[in-house]
């Protein structure tokens, strides 16, 4: 789960991470008030959406007045944003946090990420704060320190040290300000479970104090369960409302932009079937899991999901039964077409546990549009083809 | 032969009395697999599918000589059952549960590195050593007794997998299915080197997915130690960026972890890599004839 930049704030301030002060606003009225409480005369306008690049997309913009402040805020809220992130279709801004201007004299990058292979955190620096990580890493790897900390012995001297050397800061009040803002920083991930943090850039001002400009935070979803506060900063109008509902229902659904909807159980048969439809030259049009407990009314809701596209020109069912029976898809392709209007071809592969009373039910049910396939080439294969007769 | 486990394995359960536990130990029992006995803190004593429950995996591998754990223990609580299971001594839990915190798992990883216990999982299907001991939630039927080894990330890949490989006249030793998590216990090298030193096994079969690099060291660790024949399929080729699916490691970050990179690394190391999990028994064909 991700939050957006001002709910990592609120979360940073909790742990002593300095950053620069800010209110959340919904309406240029509110934006232009929060300007007044923050004071001074110089505030940032940020659009509040859960993809990095919003200020090469326009959303993040200086404003040296209240009157500007409104105008800015009126052009961004409503907007749609586009990102190298978002994809092409954008995002709908319904937040812009207001925040005091910062004296900047020098860009830095900071997160803290889970180093798989070393199966630990890791602190990632770069003084090439403000540009695209993902470019830095490519043109100039030498650029980004990385820093393995091990919980089992947490943030020690030697990291810190390893960091702002690394870095480049001589200041002893410098390294010392950076050093602790790292280990608080480290400190927060550990604490929130979280999966990544990014702050870019991290900031020195004139004074020579450090700030967190920016902050990106996401969560592992499997421990959100313990963290009931970070659940609450749950943002429902930034995912999609198909895959919520699916989830609602124990289905693991992604939307693509294909032709061939896909019904599978298990997420790497789900993958498989993808891959295998493109193979033959077809595209899918989702990623479906129907997952290990799947019934008819499942089933059914699945069917109703993906039929919910307009690409979608032909279904294909890969269902290999382990714990997932056979039988039970059957009943549930039946049950689906009873509730839903299942316009299209729906290709069948059943195989695994109960395959054989599977195959007697749909044979003696008799649905028009349903095709019946040996293994998964043929599945995918007479998917491909309905798909392009359709 | 085989790799890991076979009929003589004695295993117990964690989480051996609730619904999971239960329905999946009594598959297993039909199978073959020596079930000794379970844990389920608090019903010590009771006799649960004709073995005995404990209350401590301690208590439970000082009566029973078991030296395998299957965990089924809801996710909150996996890393505590596998530190617990290392600390009994263990020697390999099979961790099917799914959701279980990442953060948790780096602990009970370090914890079983420490006390040499290995794991595999969890989110997985677990193990099955054919016609000898199954310790998971795979249907049995599909694994044939044969000479190919797989180790896969995906549940039903493996089920596909072997299915194709028994459907070409072909069967498996031992198949691992070792769990599409971001942090997991047993990885491809360990196992494919195992497989290296099973006599009955004359070629591997891999599939891996989108996310992290261990299929990229697979790649590595294959070019310098591997002599039989690997088959591979990597799934997720046509997965959009950014995008978890499905397991929790299944996930492509910026550019690292994409399906082509592995794909690439396994093919310059000399692995038949296939396009679709639907060409992995043609593939074992060719390269066993």
């Amino acid at each position: 789960m991700n939050i957006h930049e001002y709910q990592a704030k609120q979360i940073f301030a909790k742990y002593g991470v300095p950053t620069p002060r800010g209110i959340i606003a919904n309406t240029p009225d509110q934006a232009v008030a929060n300007a007044g409480e923050l004071g001074g005369n110089i505030w940032v306008v940020k659009a509040q959406i859960h993809a990095g690049g919003r200020g090469l997309g326009g959303g993040v913009k200086l404003a040296k007045s209240k009157e500007e402040v409104r105008e800015l805020a009126t052009e961004i809220l409503g907007m749609t944003l586009v990102t190298h992130q978002t994809g092409p279709e954008g995002k709908l801004v319904q937040k812009v946090y207001i925040e005091e201007g910062a004296d900047i004299k020098d860009e830095l990058y900071l997160s803290v990420v889970l180093d798989r292979a070393a199966e630990m955190p890791i602190i990632m620096a770069s003084t090439e704060g403000g540009m695209d990580i993902e470019t830095v890493a490519h043109d100039t790897p030498e650029k980004i320190i990385k820093i393995a900390v091990d919980p089992a012995f947490g943030f020690q001297g030697f990291h810190g040290r390893e960091l702002v050397f690394g870095l480049g800061i001589t200041d002893k009040a410098e390294q010392k300000k950076m050093i602790d803002f790292a280990k608080k920083l480290y400190t927060l991930y550990m604490e929130n479970d979280a999966e990544m943090i990014e702050i870019n850039p991290l900031i020195k001002t004139a004074s020579g104090d450090f700030l967190a400009l920016d902050g990106k935070m996401g969560f592992d979803d499997s421990a959100l369960g313990r963290h009931p506060d970070i659940e609450d900063m749950r943002d429902i109008s930034e995912e999609d409302p198909d895959e919520r509902e699916a989830s609602q229902y124990g289905l693991s659904y992604i939307a693509l932009d294909g032709e061939i909807g896909c019904m599978v159980n298990g997420a790497g048969l789900a993958m498989g079937t993808m891959d295998t439809i493109n193979y033959m030259g077809g595209t899918p049009a989702n990623f479906l899991d129907v997952g290990g407990s799947a019934n008819a009314e499942t089933v059914a809701k699945g069917f109703e999901i993906i039929l919910k596209n307009p690409n979608v020109k032909a279904i294909f069912v890969n269902i290999f039964g382990g714990i997932v029976r056979c039988d039970r898809i059957a009943n549930g392709i039946i049950e689906a077409t009873k509730i839903t209007d299942v316009h299209v071809p729906v290709i069948v592969r059943l195989d695994g546990t109960n395959a054989p009373e599977a195959a007697e039910i749909l044979s003696n049910a008799n649905i028009a549009n349903l095709i019946v396939a040996t293994d998964l080439g043929d599945g995918a294969a007479k998917a491909v083809a309905a798909a392009k007769q359709a | 032969m085989s790799i890991l486990v076979n009929k003589d394995t004695k295993v117990i359960v964690q989480g051996f009395t609730g619904g999971e536990g239960t329905f999946h130990a009594e598959q297993c029992m039909a199978y073959g697999t020596q079930i000794v006995g379970g844990v389920t803190p608090g019903k010590g004593g009771q006799i649960h599918l004709g073995q005995p429950v404990f209350n401590t995996v301690k208590e439970a591998v000082a009566a029973t000589g078991a030296t395998v754990s299957m965990v089924f223990v809801p996710p909150a609580f996996v890393a505590d059952a596998v530190m617990e299971a290392a600390q009994a001594g263990i020697e390999l839990a099979v961790v099917i549960t799914e959701g279980a915190p990442v953060r948790d798992m780096q602990a009970a990883k370090a914890c079983a590195v420490k006390n040499g216990m290995m794991t595999i999982g969890p989110n997985c299907p677990g193990i099955i050593t054919a016609d000898e001991c199954k310790i998971g939630i795979m249907p049995g039927s599909i694994f044939k007794k044969g000479n190919v080894g797989l180790i896969s990330k995906s549940g039903t890949l493996t089920y596909e997998g072997a299915n194709q490989v028994c459907n070409e006249g072909y069967g498996i030793t031992t198949a691992v299915g070792i769990g599409g998590d971001p942090i997991i216990g047993l990885s491809y090298k360990q196992l494919l080197q195992m497989f290296q030193d099973d006599a009955e096994t004359e070629a591997i079969v891999m599939i891996g997915e989108i996310g992290g690099d261990l299929e990229i060291q697979a790649a590595a660790y294959i070019k310098e130690n591997i002599t039989k024949p690997v088959v591979a399929f990597i799934a997720g080729q046509s997965a959009p960026a950014g995008k978890r699916m499905g397991h929790a490691g299944a996930i492509i970050s910026g550019s690292a972890g994409t399906a082509k990179e592995k794909m690439d690394a396994l093919s310059a190391a000399g692995v038949k890599v296939v396009v679709s999990p639907a060409e992995i028994g043609k593939a074992v064909k060719e390269v066993l004839s």
